[in-house]
């Protein structure tokens, strides 16, 4: 017993935690710091600035009640794809492929361009509404799942065929939806295309009743299941050999995978690049194999630039619509500025 | 003990390796030598549980490979492939944790860490074990694989080619220490070899294979014979008396 406490005390204990020494724990800290204000203050941004209508005035809170729709719609979809993106990067064992390569984005699109080119105009309204919602999300998670469970588990049991697979499907999908816009008329395609960029005016509040809870019943059962998925990243002879059912551990994390990003596409429509970014700049700024340091920074990195898209776009230059265009242009300039700074990936 | 019944694996039609039935006994190291193609990977990685048994039966102490669960397994043997290729950046001292993972479950306890502290000083990482492994040699590296699956604690060791890509000095220290780790520690090593000098003089027991098949299962001395060597290896085989032991030489 004193032993134990003399070497307690001993100035450098030898660990093997995932956080290195103090400096790491330093960065790591006023990282998450430093993003919970920016995601605090674009949420008092997006709650206070601008309302016209009297502070405290019934008008006041009508508009102010919208808002804090939008702001759970961030926080879900920023929730989604960050935890989606990086359990799916994990599983197959690539840092540059996002879940979207599956087609959940190429179905999306071509469900809304079916019901259009079908029923016209009308076609839009008629995928409104919670049980389409629910619709849309069951026939992305089908095609999903079968993906996974037919290549994973047959003869073929090979992550890249299942993806190149994906691939083609997804391909398939595009052009098809393609062929079906050009017989569109011009104002249907209008209409159209301001629900095929994701949008988080795209959500609607009766949705957030039902996506808030499975979003965090997903994420939490990921989040149970952090220590096998640093085992996982490892590779699949690895993880066998310290004892993981590879298999069924690789198809549970591609279902809840498939959840989260049906679910965030049937919310707010595609948002090929918002996981990818934020997975890429946890890995960068958190710096560790630990999941459960990687998916906190990677909600919060979602959120910050997800809320702060919508408040410049939306309140400051008063501009509605696509906030992946900022998306893209914010935070791909912040990955090349720190990939070129750092050097590596 | 490990035991193999008749195990089979058939890659197409016309190419199958085995079935093969032989026994690797308990304690110090058995070298698999064999010309390329024989098998001696697929073997390895199927007593190990990574490769898919089509035919036949593979115990290990007592339990059967595919039936245990592969917890269970994991606690009383480990494997280490070739290529080893992390997407994560690990420092070695994470890495070797990991080798901990079927006992604690990913929470580290200090007992945990005493054993990560071993098997990195066992293997004279103790320097080198904040530094990550991008910013290491091959031979350090390969050496911190090593020293995780010695941090598993388990009876049975399985390394496929680990000596590839090592320079003379870091073979002969790799084999010096899993020579160690089998007598100090007691562990019995099961190891692919290309080079048939180091199996003779580090080994306890070679099995030679062949197309598919074991061909012999013996001492280094009843291996290291030329008429034996020229047949496995289908080469012109010469082995004379070196200051340590036989050589083999067939150039």
């Amino acid at each position: 017993m004193m032993f134990k406490t003399a070497e307690q005390q001993a100035p450098q204990q030898r660990h093997s935690k995932p956080i290195t020494d103090r400096k790491h724990m330093r960065n790591y800290v006023l990282m998450m710091i430093l993003l919970g204000v920016l995601s605090v203050g674009f949420t008092i941004g997006i709650m206070g600035y601008n309302n016209p209508a009297e502070f405290g005035s019934d008008g006041w809170w009508v508009i102010a009640d919208m808002r804090r729709d939008s702001l759970l719609t961030i926080g879900v979809v920023a929730l989604c794809h960050a935890m989606a993106t990086i359990a799916f990067q994990t599983a197959v064992n690539n840092r540059i492929i996002t879940p979207g390569i599956m087609g959940f984005g190429s179905l999306y699109t071509a469900i809304q361009t079916m019901f259009v080119y079908v029923f016209g105009m009308a076609g839009v309204t008629m995928l409104v509404g919670v049980p389409q919602f629910f619709l849309q999300m069951a026939m992305m998670m089908l095609l999903a799942t079968a993906l996974y469970t037919w290549l994973l588990s047959g003869k073929f049991s090979n992550v890249h065929i299942m993806l190149l697979v994906g691939v083609v499907i997804g391909g398939t999908l595009g052009s098809l939806s393609n062929f079906m816009q050009r017989m569109l008329t011009p104002s249907e395609f209008d209409v159209l295309t301001a629900r095929l960029f994701g949008n988080i005016s795209n959500a609607r509040a009766e949705y957030l009743p039902y996506a808030i809870p499975i979003a965090l019943l997903v994420t939490g059962f990921l989040w149970v299941r952090a220590h096998k998925l640093n085992v996982i990243a490892l590779g699949k002879s690895t993880a066998l050999n310290l004892g993981v059912n590879y298999k069924r551990e690789l198809i549970l994390i591609l279902a809840l995978v498939s959840v989260l990003i049906s679910m965030a596409t049937a919310l707010v429509g595609p948002m090929m690049f918002l996981g990818f970014l934020t997975a890429i700049l946890a890995y960068q700024f958190a710096d560790t194999y630990s999941h459960r340091l990687l998916f906190p920074m990677g909600f919060l990195f979602g959120y910050a630039i997800l809320s702060g898209s919508y408040f410049i776009l939306r309140h400051v230059w008063d501009a509605g619509g696509a906030v992946t265009v900022i998306v893209e242009l914010i935070g791909g300039t912040v990955f090349l500025i720190f990939i070129l700074r750092k050097g590596r990936l | 003990m490990i035991t193999l019944t008749d195990v089979q694996k058939d890659y197409s039609d016309s190419v199958q390796i085995g079935p093969v039935t032989t026994e690797i006994e308990s304690g110090g190291i058995t070298a698999l030598v064999g010309p390329n193609g024989a098998g001696k990977s697929t073997i390895l990685t199927m007593i190990g549980r990574l490769l898919d048994i089509d035919q036949g039966q593979i115990t290990v102490a007592g339990h059967d490979v595919v039936n245990t669960p592969s917890k269970a397994i994991a606690k009383i043997l480990s494997v280490l492939r070739q290529e080893n290729h992390f997407v994560t950046r690990l420092t070695v001292r994470q890495l070797v944790g990991f080798g901990r993972f079927p006992h604690s479950g990913g929470r580290l306890t200090l007992g945990d860490e005493k054993y990560i502290s071993e098997a990195i000083d066992f293997l004279n990482l103790t320097e080198l074990e904040n530094r990550y492994l991008d910013q290491l040699s091959g031979g350090q590296r390969q050496r911190a694989y090593v020293a995780m699956v010695l941090a598993q604690q388990t009876d049975y060791v399985l390394l496929d080619e680990p000596l590839n890509n090592l320079d003379m000095q870091h073979a002969v220290q790799m084999m010096k220490q899993l020579r160690r780790a089998a007598d100090e520690l007691g562990r019995t090593i099961v190891i692919v070899l290309h080079d048939i000098n180091f199996a003779a003089h580090y080994s306890d027991k070679i099995l030679a294979m062949k197309h598919g098949q074991v061909v012999k299962h013996g001492t280094p001395e009843e291996i290291m014979r030329n008429e034996v060597l020229s047949e496995i290896f289908n080469t012109e085989v010469n082995v004379i008396d070196g200051p340590n032991g036989p050589l083999a030489v067939y150039y």
